[in-house]
């Protein structure tokens, strides 16, 4: 039971740190890839 | 402070190593900033005239000054801090470069205020380049001790993010100067504060939440070879020590020029497609060019820093040395032939190895010179990028004014340059090929007292 919740707490804790860096990432590349779009146009 | 110690970093059992590589791309998200820093050139010539530069503003040259400080502070903070930061373990590296990075933002803040250059050379460009070159290496060491069976993509996802930061800090310092612009301010000053704060409670972040993995920690299946194979030894050597080996002066010599030959196209790169194809690539089609190419230098660091945990080091190298000689060699071409899905996918390639050259170098020091003081001998390693950031525009550039002043068509006036990159490559390779096992005298002893109080928390 408490190795569960153990394991439970640290998948949320890996979430919240991937989205912390992940969203402000791909939003960062998904801007860049607007912006690429431009070479094709 | 002693919970910045490397004692109390230590993980405890059912801590994920996966929480390792965000904490490290706090960081260098957060310091890849830098690549972004001219979006602040333009606005900076304006802080008096505000709509447009008058009497007093400062000049493009004297603004392009700030981010050269930055790269030199970079790699000789990160060649003098190097053992500090391996010993005193990466949360205190994390906390010190946070301190730098943001602090250099807010003294840059007082200069804009102010209107003093110098008090912006001393803030973005010495302290904020410390910053850069603490931070840059803080989490190297710790991401391949949690990692030994995939160093190579462990420590690509953070160099990735150095290179990602700047699509972050580009579009958010536009954003930021245009809330704050006003009529008789241009709003830099904001920009710059602002920033500070974001970017060291980022950092903080990263150094929170970063671990240091147990003595005697391994991966779940994983099995430490017992002897050295080839290339990768089970031995450590002392920081200092493998500066008197030929192997750390080859691997110097293979990223200076493969740094060299990307950095020197990197920055001209609009200019090159626009006067190579002209009528074909407008300035604006040149930028979407130059956004594709920061794309595949983010991609390129952890693709190639992954291939090269299933191909090795040294093959990954000489693959960036022969496909990237083949590929300078072939631009010319492209151009004489009007080929520009050639000439863009050429340089996309380049692009992506001149990237790659950063990510894979720390697992080609840890194969080489074992995993304990790798931050630090990384940090050494910085100043090749330094003089490589001197080197590459110099060829570029020059080249490229002495081919047009002696009547070289615009068209044409970049050929030479990529021979001579290609030349450079052709160098590269032969270094690589004479990189060999490190001889067993330079190897660290068991009864060695140097850097013992790192000792404890070695994986």
């Amino acid at each position: 039971m408490a190795t569960n919740t153990q394991d439970s707490s640290m998948t949320l804790k890996l979430i919240l740190a991937w989205g912390f860096v992940g969203i402000p990432l791909t939003w960062g590349v998904v801007q860049t890839l607007i912006n690429s779009m431009k070479l094709f146009q | 402070m002693s919970f910045l110690d490397r004692s109390h970093t230590i993980a405890k059992p059912g801590f994920s190593r996966w929480m390792v590589p965000p904490a490290a791309l706090c960081v260098h998200l957060c310091i890849g900033q830098a690549y972004a820093f001219s979006v602040f050139n333009l606005p900076m010539t304006k802080l008096l005239g505000v709509s447009q530069s008058t009497a007093g503003d400062w000049k493009l040259t004297e603004l392009g000054w700030i981010f050269s400080i930055a790269i030199f502070f970079l790699g000789a903070s990160a060649a003098v801090f190097g053992r500090w930061v391996e010993e005193g373990g990466p949360r205190r590296a994390m906390f010190t470069a946070a301190l730098c990075w943001a602090g250099g933002f807010l003294v840059s803040a007082v200069g804009v205020y102010v209107h003093n250059i110098w008090l912006i050379y001393l803030g973005y460009g010495v302290l904020g380049g410390c910053g850069l070159g603490i931070g840059y290496i803080s989490p190297v060491s710790t991401l391949i001790k949690w990692f030994p069976d995939r160093p190579g993509m462990a420590t690509g996802m953070a160099i990735m993010g150095f290179g990602g930061g700047a699509f972050i800090a580009s579009p958010l310092s536009v954003w930021l100067m245009n809330r704050f612009h006003t009529a008789t301010h241009v709003g830099v000053t904001e920009t710059f504060i602002t920033l500070g704060c974001i970017y060291f409670c980022f950092m903080i972040v990263g150094a929170i939440i970063v671990r240091v993995p147990a003595p005697g920690w391994k991966p779940e299946g994983y099995v430490a070879p017992t002897q050295s194979q080839g290339l990768i030894t089970r031995s450590d050597v002392f920081v200092y020590d493998t500066l008197k080996t030929p192997q750390f002066w080859l691997i110097w010599w293979i990223l200076c020029l493969n740094v060299t030959a990307g950095i020197g196209v990197l920055g001209q790169a609009s200019a090159m497609s626009q006067e190579m194809f002209p009528g074909h690539i407008t300035p604006v089609a040149a930028a979407g060019f130059v956004g594709l190419m920061s794309l595949f230098n983010m991609g390129g660091r952890f693709f190639w820093a992954s291939t090269s945990d299933y191909i090795g080091r040294r093959n990954t190298y000489f693959v960036f040395m022969v496909l990237g000689f083949a590929l300078y060699c072939t631009v010319p071409y492209t151009g004489s032939i009007g080929s520009v899905v050639g000439f863009v996918c050429a340089f996309l390639i380049i692009i992506s190895m001149y990237g790659g050259g950063f990510s894979t170098v720390p697992a080609y020091l840890r194969d080489m010179f074992g995993t304990r003081y790798v931050g630090a001998i990384h940090g050494l390693l910085l100043t090749a990028w330094s003089m490589a950031g001197i080197f590459g525009p110099v060829i570029v550039n020059y080249l490229r004014e002495y081919n047009i002043t002696h009547g070289v068509p615009k068209a044409q006036a970049y050929n030479n340059t990529m021979y001579i990159m290609a030349g450079l490559l052709v160098i590269g390779f032969i270094c690589n090929y004479f990189v060999k096992p490190v001889d067993a005298r330079h190897h660290m002893k068991a009864t060695d007292k140097r850097g013992l109080e790192a000792a404890p928390a070695q994986a």
